[in-house]
């Protein structure tokens, strides 16, 4: 089974790294560009097929390491 | 006084907190993190400073995970002393010793210069030596120095007094232009509730020698190990 975890940072954490790609894609003329927030995505293989398992495992895994929910959101999606 | 100086694969400054140790009159350990035990008698766990795991994911996350890390939490919960400089401080945040994170500095440079810093208080076992609103010069090296905390927390951190010390001129005065990285109020280090756990940006280790240039660093391992014979 895969899985995707996707990390983004909260609603009104400064994103320095998101501002300076915004300026460089700006520079690069890349047209209607509002802004960018850069993130964080982990591509998981897992055992089993039980998906109820495995998002409750994926869970676990954002909250104990892939993110840091002091200024992380984090979003657990289960594959095929 | 009894230190035990964890090496994370990536910390590089160990050598020179045990030396800071041991100047003060401390007897240091290395502890590897995958241990799961620290030394019997530990009255200080040093969390050095360094690039654990390369800073991958978030800097200090994978560290504040280690083995030795729970050993480290039951120590904090006793009442042991925790010191985490630099690295160490993203580790101790990381692993829950401390609220809030460090991030990449607000102007995305990596810092490493003289930095004068305020103490905010010198009833810790860590700033006895030094004087209440004493600036100390000691040095910065950092790319993720940026600290960061909800507001709740940086309200409570503020009205309990565990701000440890801030970013400030060489006269003491916290001001927007002594701020190198962005960080909250100012601050660079913080204190828990019980004033045992100590996480800092800034590295007093490298100031303990007039021959590289300072000794305003050798203050908090002086409080440290005065602080254990009071006790």
């Amino acid at each position: 089974m895969k899985a995707r975890v996707t990390v983004t940072l909260k609603n009104g954490v400064l994103d320095p790294q998101g501002k300076a790609i915004e300026g460089a894609l700006k520079s690069l003329d890349i047209a209607g560009v509002e802004s960018v927030r850069q993130g964080k995505v982990f591509d998981i293989e897992l055992s089993g097929s039980d998906k109820a398992a495995a998002e409750a495992a994926l869970k676990a895994a954002c909250e104990k390491l892939l993110a840091n929910t002091v200024i992380e959101n984090y979003r657990v999606e289960i594959g095929a | 006084m009894k230190a035990a100086v964890i090496t994370f694969p990536g910390s590089n400054r160990e050598g020179d907190v045990a030396k800071a140790l041991k100047q003060a009159g401390a007897e240091v350990t290395h502890v590897w993190h995958g241990d799961t035990e620290l030394p019997a008698g530990t009255d200080l766990v040093v969390l050095p400073g360094g690039f654990s795991y390369g800073d991958y994911l978030r800097t200090g996350a994978i560290a504040g995970r280690a083995h030795i890390m729970d050993a480290t939490r039951a120590h904090a919960a006793r009442g042991g002393y925790v010191l985490g400089i630099c690295n160490g401080f993203q580790i101790a945040c990381e692993a829950g010793l401390l609220p809030g994170i460090l991030v990449r500095n607000a102007h995305l440079k990596f810092v490493c210069k003289r930095q004068y810093l305020k103490v905010e208080r010198n009833d810790t076992p860590y700033t006895s030596a030094y004087a209440k609103g004493q600036a100390i010069d000691v040095c910065i090296a950092h790319g993720e120095g940026n600290y960061i905390a909800d507001a709740e927390t940086l309200a409570r951190l503020e009205g309990e007094g565990l701000v440890a010390f801030r970013y400030a001129d060489a006269e003491g005065n916290v001001t927007p232009a002594a701020n190198p990285n962005g960080s909250l109020n100012n601050i660079a280090g913080i204190y828990s509730p019980g004033f045992n756990v100590l996480g800092l940006m800034p590295h007093p280790e490298n100031l303990i020698d007039s021959l590289v240039g300072g000794t305003d660093g050798r203050g908090l391992f002086q409080s440290l190990v005065g602080s254990k014979r009071a006790a």
